[in-house]
């Protein structure tokens, strides 16, 4: 009995590399790999196509990092893919699949910018203005939702189809008040709210060309790593996450854990939205509809769902999306070609969660320990 | 058609799982039209014996012989060709078909394209030749349970399988659906047009429709009978055994606690919204252990799931020093309410999260890991889980190790080192040495007895009725949902307990 006690207690310092450390190794190898396979594919792809593609990753990475304009775009693009990101990671970490983000950027987009027609006609100060306009966003995303979490819990709706379903009716309701009472009459071709104003507009972070929405989502992802694994709620919520019987048998509230999840998702979602309209475009209209929230999956999944690695993968994808005009100047090919690129990834990122576990380079030395 | 039916022997059947001998030697003798009982307690082999008949498992050793001719069985398909074919305890047959169109999809030989009126022509002339009626052109699921499991039936018959094995093929009934279809099998075997070897726990049907049975415990042949001239005492003393108890766990004397733990009149609902407990009453006393014996599938686990809250109740409440108990966080601690989960990994744990982590469940958000209510630092987590894991001898690889890289045992261990470290005055137990090996089980008897022994309120659900025997004050039967019989264990023996489990 002594020998297990002191099997049980001391391990790391002769078993070959920490616990710890396998985990990171494994959770950072195995989504790397499968880029680096896709990129292959993708290959293959524009090789058959008759494409270069030395010639198309080199442009993705002038296009994406080749100069200071190319990373500033990237960082700009990445902006709402971590906060639609984190929208995903943060209820898939309580075990549900979110995928509403997108609706929830549209109606946080939109209702910031409704809410700002008032404020802005009124000529109440601009700080406040803009206070009030991300206030709004965040709610509305966040109610948006949480409501979607609440379904799951209280009715037994499935949240994946709820949430894909209710991004659709949140872009209808955007549409229904752009094209009716809240149409800009000066929209002439392309039905929108009425534009906030360049100064109330957000700007940038001071020496960049990249609007603040970037550092807020940096600053986001930072928190919501500190709330899933530092605080009393995140551990609640990954228990309920991991193993649902275990964490009703401890008797959490698991149904206020969900639906406060999915409402910190909405809100996110929302704020990108209002990053959007405050920064980009000025007005709520289709550009909205951008494909972010769905874009922001991929990116959770990539980041395997934690916060902090969002920040690393959605730059990549913002780089991606900066690529993709000029892929589309210098090599003749439709921009649609960085989607069939995300699209290989995201198949090839499922098969790789298969590999989680089964690879024996990440499992620990057999001790013979074991019973 | 009469004559048909198959006469089927298996002899010296042996089936090893790793270390467990599921069946040893075991042999049995069903004669053609014959309506045959399989009786054993959980675990006893009996759906490993009817498996390797049905060629689901291939049997170590043994044989099996179908009308005298000895039959190479490897697998379902062989079973089929050979006219044996078994009802399931759930129901196998396609919902939303109706029950002509099960019929024919599921034969082996059926076209890939159906030509409907021939078939419907062919089942017509089947039908006329069968005792009883289902409708046929009615989708499978607005039929009742009973007219489901006639469908099963007929589907056999369908398919001309006249050796038919039932596993508990009363369970989803009601008893007149139950007494109705047992006894339109015994008329059919009667006339030889079929043989039927039924697993049961139920020594009422057996009593009223068998007419030769065999019983199995832990793995053997304990005996066989005319169903008719063996009494149910004897035949529940060939299932349960008359071995002597066990040397109990130490035991406290101490005189009668007040009533610690109370159950009044608790309903809930089973997943499909059936009622799977109903007007469970219990009182149990500090320092003592209640043990609920039963069948598996008679309530227990709805039971459980409703007191460590992960089952709402429909009805009736939950009283601890006759106070209401709502099974809340803050109440477990306010309460000291603790909990031994049956299969500990799947209730009582996170599997992919870290030994230190699972021992956290019940401390994560209290001093010292949680500060301010809300700051975790992994510091004293660490710390305690390293205590506790010396304590219990947890074998891990570390505190950081999953928990899901444990063994059994060792999972089993951490539970009970998170559950009872602390100060405990109410255990909800379930199956706690289920699936472990001798060295655990003693282990975790013993660190039960010892809560019983402090004080604590032990409820100890089990299907083991050896360990209730050996651990319990006294003893509780769940059958059918509720409780029909408490006696202290010195008042009771194996055989009563038995037959109440078996719904008397």
């Amino acid at each position: 009995m002594t020998a297990e006690t002191a099997d049980s207690t001391a391990i790391p310092a002769k078993a070959g590399p920490s616990l710890g450390l396998l985990r990171l190794a494994e959770a950072v190898s195995i989504p790397v790999g499968a880029l680096l396979v896709s990129a292959v594919l993708f290959a293959l792809f524009l090789l058959a196509i008759g494409k270069d593609p030395i010639q198309f990753y080199q442009l993705i990475w002038t296009g994406g990092f080749g100069s200071s304009f190319s990373i500033q775009n990237s960082l700009q693009r990445a902006a709402p893919l971590i906060l639609t990101g984190l929208a995903f990671a943060i209820p898939a970490r309580i075990g549900l699949t979110m995928i509403g983000g997108e609706g929830a950027l549209v109606l946080g987009g939109f209702s910031a910018a409704a809410i700002a027609i008032p404020l802005v006609s009124n000529a109440v100060p601009v700080p406040l203005t803009l206070f009030v306009m991300a206030l709004t966003a965040v709610v509305s995303g966040g109610l948006w939702v949480g409501f979607t979490g609440w379904l799951k819990y209280a009715r037994g709706v499935n949240e994946t189809i709820a949430s894909l379903l209710m991004s659709y009716i949140a872009i209808a309701i955007m549409n229904f008040f752009v094209e009716g009472a809240l149409r800009d009459p000066a929209s002439a071709n392309k039905p929108s709210t009425m534009p906030i104003g360049d100064a109330y507009r957000v700007g940038a972070i001071p020496g960049t060309e990249v609007h603040w929405g970037f550092a807020a989502g940096v600053v986001l992802a930072l928190l919501l790593w500190v709330l899933m694994s530092r605080t009393t709620f995140g551990f609640a919520a990954r228990m309920t996450g991991g193993n649902l019987r275990a964490a009703r048998a401890q008797g959490l509230p698991v149904g206020w854990l969900m639906v406060v999840c999915c409402a910190i998702a909405g809100a996110c979602a929302g704020l990108a939205g209002f990053f959007e309209v405050a920064a980009i475009h000025g007005q709520a209209n289709a550009s909205l509809v951008a494909g972010y929230g769905f874009t922001g999956i991929l990116v959770a999944f990539l980041a395997r769902q934690n916060p902090l690695a969002v920040i690393p993968v959605a730059i990549l994808f913002g780089a991606l999306a900066a690529a993709g005009g000029v892929i589309q100047r210098r090599m003749g090919m439709p921009d649609a070609t960085i989607l069939v690129l995300q699209g290989m990834m995201f198949v090839v990122l499922l098969v790789s969660e298969t590999f989680y576990g089964r690879l024996k380079l990440f499992q620990p030395r057999a001790t013979g320990e074991r019973t | 058609m009469a004559g048909r039916a198959p006469s089927l022997e298996a002899i010296g059947m042996t089936k090893v799982f790793g270390p467990l001998v599921a069946l040893d030697d075991v042999s049995i003798k069903v004669e053609a039209g014959s309506f045959h009982a399989l009786l054993g307690e959980n675990g006893a082999g009996k759906s490993t014996l009817v498996k390797c008949i049905m060629g689901f498992y291939s049997a170590d050793k043994g044989q099996v012989r179908l009308d005298g001719q000895e039959v190479a069985i490897r697998s379902p398909r062989d079973a089929r060709a050979n006219g044996i074919g078994m009802v399931y305890q759930q129901f196998t047959l396609v919902p939303c078909l109706t029950g002509a169109e099960n019929l024919v999809i599921s034969r082996a030989d059926a076209p890939a394209v159906i030509d409907w009126a021939k078939e419907k022509k062919h089942l017509d002339a089947f039908m006329a030749e069968m005792p009883f009626r289902v409708p046929m052109n009615t989708p499978v699921s607005s039929l009742s349970a009973g007219e489901k499991q006639k469908l099963e039936i007929l589907k056999l018959l369908y398919l001309d399988q006249r050796f038919m094995i039932l596993d508990e093929p009363t369970s989803v009934l009601t008893p007149g659906e139950a007494d109705e279809m047992l006894g339109l099998l015994g008329g059919m075997a009667d006339r030889k047009e079929i043989t039927v070897l039924m697993i049961s726990h139920k020594f009422r049907e057996v009593k009223a429709f068998c007419d030769h049975f065999t019983v199995l415990r832990r793995g053997r042949f304990t005996g066989a009978g005319d169903a008719k001239a063996v009494s149910v005492p004897e035949m529940s003393a060939m299932m349960i055994g008359d071995t002597a108890i066990r040397e109990r766990a130490a035991r406290k004397k101490h005189n009668e606690g007040a009533d610690r733990l109370e159950l009044a009149g608790l309903f809930a609902e089973d997943n499909d919204g059936l009622p799977a407990i109903r007007s469970v009453n219990l009182k149990v006393k500090a320092g003592e252990i209640v043990g609920i014996a039963g069948v598996s599938g008679n309530g227990q686990s709805a039971l459980v799931e409703a007191l460590s809250g992960q089952r709402p109740l429909s009805d009736g409440g939950i009283y601890i020093n006759g106070e209401f108990f709502r099974p809340k966080r803050g109440s477990f601690d306010r309460y000291k309410v603790f909990g031994l989960p049956e299969e500990p990994l799947k209730n009582a744990t996170v599997p992919r999260m870290s030994v230190a982590e699972n021992l956290a469940f019940r401390s994560f958000d209290k001093p010292p890991v949680a500060k301010l209510g809300w700051w975790m630092s992994p510091g004293p987590m660490r710390e305690k889980a390293r205590e506790l894991i010396a304590r219990y001898r947890v074998k891990t690889q570390g505190p950081d190790a999953p928990i899901e890289t444990l063994s059994g045992g060792n999972v089993q261990r951490a539970v009970l080192a998170r559950e009872l470290s602390g100060d405990v005055d109410v255990l909800i137990v379930a199956n706690p040495c289920f699936g472990l090996d001798f060295a655990s089980v003693a282990d975790i008897r013993s660190q039960i007895m010892e809560q019983r022994n402090r004080g604590a309120a032990v409820l100890l659900v089990s299907e083991d009725l050896d360990e209730i025997l050996e651990l319990a004050d006294r003893v509780a039967v769940m059958s059918g949902g509720t409780i029909n019989y408490v006696a202290r264990i010195e008042d009771t023996d194996r055989n009563t307990i038995g037959q109440h489990m078996a719904g008397h």
